[in-house]
């Protein structure tokens, strides 16, 4: 499994990156981590003309967190979101998922942009970013553009990134102390995929009502998605399990997750609906 | 394309075709063979090294990637002696074919090193990255538990 | 001073580990030879097909490409792979042939072999190759190998190639008058030995001498030799297969497989050394699968529950063609199914389906993993039927040693016949549920903690071993008053080195430093027969013993000869020899080193037997499974080394587990293997299996064999497919989930629990 023939580029700006990108018409790919790019070469699943490594661009490793929210460097690798500490509260709900990421070796060189930019449905950061609404920093040739994730996730492993852009930050919101939060996933092995997953996130109102839910699942479409029906029943509610049995029926309703050789779609929408009410009972107690 | 890192410590250099593993490149052209491949896609982890200090699967890395790193493979872990870590391979007969262990060794002197005071639910944690056929992991994490205590004391790794 | 060794039974730290902790092992993949080309396979990617044409002249033209064989050049007929066991002239129109000739009938069966300067260019001229194939229906499943939707071998007719009967008094009789017969269908799912080095070979053709060398031999190097040899035209004697460090086998490497014909094939065309490694990816679709087993049994008991009888039909789907031991696993399932139990009348056939999937041969334990399964779930199904407790019918029907030799079924054709040998099957039984403590965690079975529900199982287990027909050595007596062994035993990762100096310590009364054993290359004895069947200890272990008195009286002739006395006044002890007063140490007593060769014959299988039990946790919401404890109970006989033999118990029941649980090739209704690469085939982490625990015992020796000795090693896995999902039905007996079907991924037992489900609220 020896990759196929590519020349290799490491400039020290994202301008050049970039401009690098822009030559070779759509036959360029960006490495940084490698850990997703590297299987598909070995496989021959992509043959780009030039690899434009990231590895001299400075700053785009940086996590800076302020009352804007958390800032993730394209760059940042996943043992980076481990060692913060200042994360657990400054975003518990990115720090958890995390955990749940790939092995130690992985870790060390995978990047929460080249995870995004990947767009695998069944993959962590992608469904955080599509959880939180996060919003995604983009510079290319024609300059640098903000998009929402809601808008940059456009398929399963595409996304809205031209040939000659590169993901330069994931910007997920502000995080209130008071959130009340979860994410479960149910993956065959630890650090594998998972065949579902669910992230999620809600405030409470003066009255105790559930506002602004935010319901994230993986594993179960082309894409990380939003429940956004799931979100309708939460909304105004008071968390109860009668309220978290009708979210969790009308996750499973929701959804219409493909059958693949790990699992039939129905187990999946039920695995959903099953980690859904667990989550929810988690993030009140 | 040429390649300058440091490799076991010593300053080294090759000219590769950029699609050259790492890997590749210590075992072809260094003839540092105790880099394994078993997988050449990043699940195994018979192919760990340490770059900069940090395990990394080396079939993951191009050697071109490495330009002024520092490489360290288990033949850089290795001396005369076996370490107080090898010693303990061999002591919990945590290597049945011998061909994961290199992959392991290096895990786990990468973890150690970090941290010492790794539990057991945390060195399993780890080499849940590394796949062995042959041994059901358990010697495994039972000599890396008894290594620890080298690793706690600076002097006697 | 008479030095009486005690090497075997220590648990001696081994030997092979110095090397391989430092990196400093050499396997195949390690091997380089002066002007070696590299080659690479072409697989065919269609499951079924005519090939029309095969053009390389684009792979070709790319520099650094030097050749690419196909079936035209392999001579007048391409080669075909024989059967090395039951070699039965029927099965003549299954051998493989070495490279497609005409037809393709797998996804990964090798088409044509590129040779360039490097892996990477060889793999760069595959894509360039433009293969024509005109595809054929595929048979993938059982229905549409039976419906003949196509038929892989059409002068056969037919896609069951060869159907077994094991048989034993009269089965239609007693089940006419049973009081109770169950009737079932299990399912055990393909999967694969999966050693984690891939196979490889460095193969040199010596034009000047005649000569071909090949690195990477393991398991049955002298079979494979005079096969080649054969194949190739040449002497046995101008053929060398060289065994390096070995990265795994289980049953699965060192069998002969095409490329054990193609690399040398190549080297001979090219006039060049040629390397081959495989890498993943065609390691899945190309080393022999296993164990893909349906199966129609009946179980009668008396009422008071003595086991009566099986009664039924197994159907392998053994792939596009029968390997060098395809038929092991087939007849193993039907011929061993009643395990350690009495069991006076069996009725199985085994037929073998030939299907357009990857060829299967055996897998550590083969056909017995399968048929544990089928019966210990027919136990407890049993048992529940007949509202007797488990533990105790299983007790009610285990051989007593008394009845030793106990006979088992007989199988046909190729008639084999044969007995348990020794045991105490009912202490194992009941050391095992103590050290497991049955009693006290019988009070969790069917509770709910935390969303788990546990269950428990127990299942006890026979284990075939030391396949004869014999065993060579050559023991050497360096004039430095070394001991050098040289095998026809191959080390596969068991330890050969160690454990077969432990032998050979004790039995020379030689310091175990000063021996080294040398070991699987076909230049070391004449006639070696290498591992498989567990057969190393035994067979190896008891040619030592007979080649070391043949060594010691050349030594006591040699002493007499110097000191000029008769051999009988020789004393041999502790390295030396004495006469009278005078001594004289091992080094130094003969100018040349003194050599003898033995062999051991044998035609008796040892039997290995014991129990296990396991307690599981099930999460009904994920089908998640927890193990949270498994312990094993087997006694071998006689120990050389229990620190080895530890480690073999815990890693062959983490396989077994990786089966119960993980492992699946999987495969579409067109044949195509969905299933290629480690992301989709699971196999046992770090953090899947914590909790295993595993006693080996030495209760009732092996009365057929000098050492005392029963191979061991595969049976941890033996029973865990049984074990696991009789525990999973254990706790959910509240709904009476019963799993007939490995694995028990998540998926499947949440479907027999939302199945159970449905069906309550129907009734």
């Amino acid at each position: 499994m020896k990759p196929p023939i590519f020349e290799y580029a490491s400039p020290s700006t994202v301008a050049e990156a970039v401009s690098l990108l822009a030559s070779r018409n759509g036959n360029a790919k960006v490495i940084s981590g490698g850990q997703s790019l590297m299987p598909m070469l070995a496989f021959r699943l992509a043959a780009p003309e030039l690899l434009v490594d990231l590895k001299y661009l400075k700053d785009l490793g940086a996590i800076r967190i302020g009352e804007d929210g958390v800032r993730l460097g394209a760059k940042v690798r996943w043992c980076d979101i481990e060692s913060d500490a200042r994360l657990a509260v400054g975003h518990p709900l990115l720090a958890e998922a995390i955990k749940h990421v790939a092995h130690y070796q992985i870790r060390n060189r995978g990047t929460v942009g080249g995870s995004v930019a990947h767009a695998d449905p069944s993959a962590e950061m992608p469904g955080i970013a599509m959880t939180c609404d996060a919003r995604m920093t983009i510079v290319g040739s024609a300059g640098t553009r903000v998009e929402a994730a809601a808008d940059f996730f456009t398929g399963p492993l595409q996304t809205s990134l031209e040939p000659d852009e590169i993901l330069t930050e994931v910007h997920l919101p502000a995080w209130p102390v008071t959130r009340r939060w979860a994410f479960l996933e149910f993956a065959r092995r630890k650090g594998d995929f998972a065949m579902a997953g669910v992230a999620l996130h809600y405030d409470l109102d003066s009255g105790g009502r559930i506002t602004d839910a935010h319901v994230g699942a993986i594993g179960v479409a082309d894409r990380p998605i939003r429940l956004t029906e799931v979100e309708a029943v939460l909304n105004g509610s008071q968390m109860s399990d009668k309220l978290i049995a009708a979210a969790s029926a009308k996750a499973r309703q929701s959804i219409d997750p493909p059958s693949d050789i790990h699992a039939p779609g129905a187990y999946r929408a039920a695995l959903v609906a099953t980690l859904l009410r667990r989550g929810l009972k988690k993030s009140a107690a | 394309m040429q390649v300058d890192f440091n490799l076991n410590g010593q300053p080294v250099s090759a000219d590769v075709e950029p699609r050259t593993t790492l890997a590749d490149c210590v075992r072809d052209h260094f003839g540092q063979t105790g880099t394994h491949l078993a997988c050449e896609h990043g699940v195994c982890g018979a192919c760990t090294v340490l770059v900069n200090g940090e395990a990394v699967r080396s079939c993951l890395l191009l050697a071109v990637q490495v330009q002024d790193d520092k490489v360290v493979t288990i033949e850089g872990l290795s001396g005369d002696e076996l370490t107080p870590l090898q010693a303990a391979f061999r002591k919990h007969h945590a290597l049945q074919c011998g061909f994961c262990t290199p992959g392991f060794i290096t895990t786990a002197h990468a973890l150690l090193s970090h941290e010492p005071e790794a539990d057991e639910d945390r060195i399993r944690d780890v080499l849940s990255g590394n796949l062995c056929r042959c041994s059901g992991y358990i010697p495994i994490i039972e000599a890396v538990l008894e290594a620890r205590s080298s690793y706690r004391d600076p002097g006697s790794k | 001073m008479k030095v009486v060794n005690s090497y075997i039974g220590r648990p001696m730290e081994r030997v092979e580990d110095l090397r391989m902790v430092r990196g400093r092992g050499t396997y195949v993949a390690d091997v380089n030879r002066p002007n070696q080309l590299y080659a690479v396979i072409l697989r065919s990617s269609i499951a079924h097909g005519i090939i029309k044409s095969i053009d390389s002249s684009e792979a070709l033209a790319l520099a650094g490409v030097h050749r690419v064989l196909t079936a035209k050049d392999l001579g007048n007929e391409v080669p075909l792979i024989p059967l090395r066991l039951q070699p039965l002239p029927q099965l003549e129109p299954f051998h493989q042939p070495v490279l497609a000739d005409k037809k393709v009938r797998y996804v990964g069966e090798p088409i044509a072999v590129v040779i360039a300067d490097s892996a990477a260019l060889a793999e760069d001229a595959l894509e360039r190759i433009a293969l024509d194939i005109d595809p054929l229906p595929a048979v993938a499943t059982r229905a549409q190998a039976e419906a003949k939707r196509s038929v892989l071998f059409e002068d056969h007719g037919s896609n069951v190639a060869i159907t077994w009967k094991a048989f034993l008094g009269n089965a239609d009789e007693a089940f006419k008058t049973a009081d109770y017969v169950r009737r079932e269908t299990f399912r055990v799912q393909r999967h694969a030995a999966m050693f984690m080095e891939p196979r490889g070979f460095v193969a040199e053709w010596d034009e000047a001498a005649g000569k071909l060398t090949v690195w990477g031999a393991a398991k049955t190097a002298w079979y494979n030799r005079r096969t080649l040899a054969a194949q190739l035209g040449l002497e046995v004697e101008a053929v060398d297969l060289i065994e390096v460090d070995v990265g795994g086998g289980f049953g699965s490497r060192g069998e002969f497989y095409p490329e054990d014909y193609l690399i040398p094939a190549a080297a001979r065309i090219v006039g060049r050394p040629v390397k081959w490694t495989e890498d993943r990816r065609e390691h899945i679709m190309s080393a022999n699968h296993a164990r893909d087993v349906e199966c129609e049994v009946e179980f009668a008991v008396t009422r008071d529950g003595r086991f009566i009888g099986l009664r039924g039909q197994i159907w392998s789907d053994i792939g596009a063609y029968i390997r060098t031991n395809g038929s092991v696993g087939p007849r193993n399932v039907a011929q061993y199914m009643s395990g350690p139990y009495c069991m006076e009348h069996i009725d199985l056939k085994s037929s073998m389906l030939t299907t357009n999937k990857t060829p299967c041969g055996t897998y550590r334990g083969p056909g017995r993993y399968e048929t544990d399964f089928i019966r210990e779930r027919m136990i407890d199904l049993a048992a529940q039927d007949l509202k007797i407790d488990r533990v105790e019918l299983r007790r009610r029907n285990l051989v007593a040693d008394a009845q030793m030799p106990y006979t088992l079924a007989s199988i046909t054709p190729y008639d084999s016949s044969t007995e348990l040998d020794s045991g105490d099957y009912h202490a194992v039984f009941d050391r095992c549920l103590k050290e497991f403590g049955w009693e006290e965690r019988s009070k969790l079975r069917g509770q709910s903690i935390d969303g788990y529900y546990h269950g428990l199982a127990v299942g006890s287990f026979i284990e075939g071993g030391a396949a004869g027909p014999k065993e060579e050595v050559r023991l050497v007596l360096e004039t430095d008053g070394a001991l050098s062994v040289y095998m026809g035993s191959s080390s596969v990762g068991q330890g050969l080195e160690t454990i077969m100096a432990q032998i050979a310590a004790d039995a020379m009364e030689i310091s175990y430093d000063k021996i080294t054993i040398l070991h699987g290359s076909t230049s070391y004895v004449k006639d070696g027969y290498g591992a498989y069947h567990s057969r190393s200890t035994v067979m190896g272990g008891s040619a030592i013993l007979i080649g070391a008195e043949k060594l010691k009286e050349l030594i006591r002739n040699t002493a007499a000869q110097r000191f000029g006395c008769k051999p009988e006044d020789v004393v041999i002890d502790g390295e030396q020899v004495s006469v009278g007063g005078n001594h004289l140490a091992f080094a130094g007593l003969s100018e040349t080193p003194l050599e003898v060769e033995a062999a051991f014959f044998n035609k008796k299988y040892t039997w290995a037997y014991g129990t296990q039990a396991a307690h599981v946790a099930v999460d009904p919401g994920t089908g998640h499974v927890k193990v949270i404890d498994v312990m094993s109970v087997e006694d071998v006989g006689r120990m050389i080394n229990p620190l080895t033999l530890h480690g073999q118990a815990i890693g062959s029941i983490v396989q077994g587990l990786g089966g119960a649980f993980l492992e699946h090739l999987v495969y579409d209704d067109e044949g195509q293997l969905l299933t290629g690469s480690f992301a989709d085939y699971l196999l046992p982490t770090a953090s899947d299996f914590p909790s295993i625990r595993s006693i080996t015992v030495e209760l009732k020796p092996c009365p057929n064999n000098p050492l005392g000795a029963k191979g061991a090693g595969e049976g941890g896995l033996i029973p865990i497919g049984g074990l696991m999902a009789n525990a999973v039905a254990d706790a959910l007996s509240h709904l009476n989930v019963q799993p007939m079907e490995l694995p028990l991924s998540p998926p499947r037992i949440w479907q027999l629990v939302e199945e159970a489900e449905a069906a309550r609220a129907k009734a």
